[in-house]
């Protein structure tokens, strides 16, 4: 293993303290990443976490019209309770706090735990549950939450900063986690710093399909064929489970080891497959957002607009991870 | 059993966990994030210091501090789960502590973590080491079994729950996403579920 770490033990902190040197707009206290500008009274905050290894989510997406809170854990494992308790306790500013939690076991049972123990602060969670590789039934943990769930932060944060109240802020993030689904692909493995090794072996030859964010295996494992025929595997997976029709947001991102010469071929295709569907791509993100430490890879997430989505979605952001129009 | 022997209890489940860290968290990176060995030595590491900094007044203070520490130092699931089993046991338990007694705690524990994860025994996860243990706790003190004997018959029926858990298809954690694929792989909460119970076995004899 060869990584730009200290130690790897020490591996989150040391980061944590990078991001509090880059960004002036964040502070951080007690492993939580705050917006620097606190809570502004009457406004419902927003707290969300996980592992950290996916960066820029979610300290990334820290900022005005996005999270008011951000709680890493150690790579992979979710934050525990008292780190977002202190969230939640120190972002609201009176007028209650939503929870945005992926839908992985660990995180929900740690956010369960939180908004019970949160006393004197009102709290709603909204589980993101995007994943169309996993079958969600009762048999099963249900759907990840993977790449929707930028989406949920950023158009739940756009509302919230306009000054909506809780319950309508939880409707819509409820409403974008509806309207969205994922699917992700692995060219490789990655490798948790305190195991030291890649999380599972990939030969050359072949990819894995339907994977999630922590660099657990997929689905399936098959032969690696053109960036034309993963694309449409992605997108037949997604358009199966929710018919691609009228304007679309799209995101493709990637795990975390992939070029932008290569998401923007894969966006290509997508884009070409939206088309075919007859739906259109009127939004569109592209980069590493999502990431699974240095994992060669990709997700397609995609969300179907109405104005009123389209309006938040392009509302003003200013984040480490993501800004424009401000 | 004395308060004493449940703090022998957890250094010796750190002992094992920290001997098998490197076992735990292959078996997680077959079906799951690869972090289960080094989450759970660093929570453990966590236990043995609250121990050492609290004054320990009875055998469910230890469980109480041992549960309560797990749930805030070690994230992911495991840390609620076995928070949850230690946390509701040191609620469960009197004083002072039968093998009765010690086995009606154990069974609280238990229904507490399949509750908070929502698993039943056959889902491939902790509970299928921990509801045998239980059920073999119960058994020896229907029969009237001693205490040693009691403990190691609970840690043989932990190894082979968790033995069991191989040929299973995952349904709940993050290893059910893998479906079909998670068959053939040994579930690493039911297998540190098993050293915790070996680990009492021994401070015990």
């Amino acid at each position: 293993m060869k990584k730009l770490i200290n130690s790897a033990d020490s591996v989150v902190e040391d980061a944590l303290n990078g991001m509090a040197a880059a960004h002036p707009s964040l502070r951080i206290r007690d492993r939580v990443v705050y917006r620097a500008d606190g809570p502004r009274p009457g406004k419902v905050g927003l707290v969300s976490g996980g592992g950290s290894g996916h960066e820029p989510l979610h300290a990334g997406f820290v900022g005005h019209g996005m999270l008011d809170a951000a709680c890493p854990g150690e790579v992979f494992t979710s934050p525990v309770p008292d780190q977002i308790i202190d969230a939640t306790k120190a972002v609201d500013g009176g007028a209650g706090v939503l929870h945005i939690v992926k839908n992985y076991t660990g995180d929900v049972l740690n956010f369960e735990m939180a908004a019970e123990l949160a006393e004197g602060v009102e709290v709603v969670s909204v589980l993101v549950d995007d994943d169309v590789a996993v079958q969600d039934s009762l048999y099963t943990a249900g759907r990840r939450g993977t790449g929707a769930t930028l989406f949920v932060e950023k158009m739940a944060g756009a509302l919230a900063e306009e000054g909506a109240p809780l319950a309508e802020v939880a409707a819509v993030a409820t409403e974008v986690d509806e309207r969205s689904r994922s699917f992700g692909i692995a060219l490789s493995s990655c490798t948790v710093p305190a195991a030291g090794k890649p999380t599972f072996d990939l030969p050359e030859t072949d990819v894995e399909l339907g994977i999630g964010i922590h660099g657990e295996p997929g689905r399936a494992r098959v032969p690696m064929v053109s960036a034309r025929e993963l694309a449409g595997v992605a997108m037949e997976a997604v358009h199966s489970d929710l018919p691609l029709q009228g304007d679309l947001l799209v995101m493709v991102n990637g795990m975390g080891g992939t070029p932008l010469m290569e998401l923007y071929v894969v966006f290509a295709e997508v884009a070409a497959f939206v088309r075919g569907k007859g739906a259109r791509v009127t939004r569109s993100l592209v980069g590493n957002y999502v990431t699974s430490l240095e994992m060669q890879g990709f997700s397609v997430t995609v969300c179907r607009l109405d104005d009123r989505l389209t309006r938040l979605w392009d509302a003003p952001v200013e984040t480490p991870g993501l800004r424009w129009g401000r | 059993m004395e308060a004493a022997l449940f703090v022998a209890w957890f250094e010796e489940a750190a002992r094992l966990v920290r001997a098998d860290r490197d076992r735990l968290t292959r078996l997680d990176a077959a079906i799951g994030d690869a972090d289960h060995g080094t989450n759970l030595d660093r929570g453990l590491t966590e236990v043995l210091k609250a121990l050492a900094d609290t004054a320990i007044e009875s055998e469910a203070q230890v469980l109480a501090t041992a549960g309560a520490t797990l749930i805030r130092r070690v994230g992911g699931a495991s840390g609620p789960l076995y928070g949850s089993l230690f946390r509701q046991m040191g609620k469960a338990l009197e004083t002072p502590v039968t093998l009765a007694g010690f086995a009606a705690a154990f069974e609280e524990g238990v229904v507490a973590v399949e509750r908070l994860g929502k698993a039943a025994l056959g889902d491939k996860t902790m509970v299928d080491a921990l509801a045998p243990a239980s059920r073999a706790l119960a058994l020896a003190v229907r029969d009237g079994v001693g205490v040693r004997e009691a403990l190691d018959q609970a840690a043989r029926a932990a190894a082979d729950g968790s033995k069991a858990t191989i040929p299973m298809q995952a349904r709940k954690g993050r290893a059910s996403y893998l479906g079909e694929r998670s068959i053939g792989h040994e579930d690493p909460g039911a297998a540190s579920s098993a050293l915790f119970m070996a680990a009492l076995a021994t401070v015990a004899g």
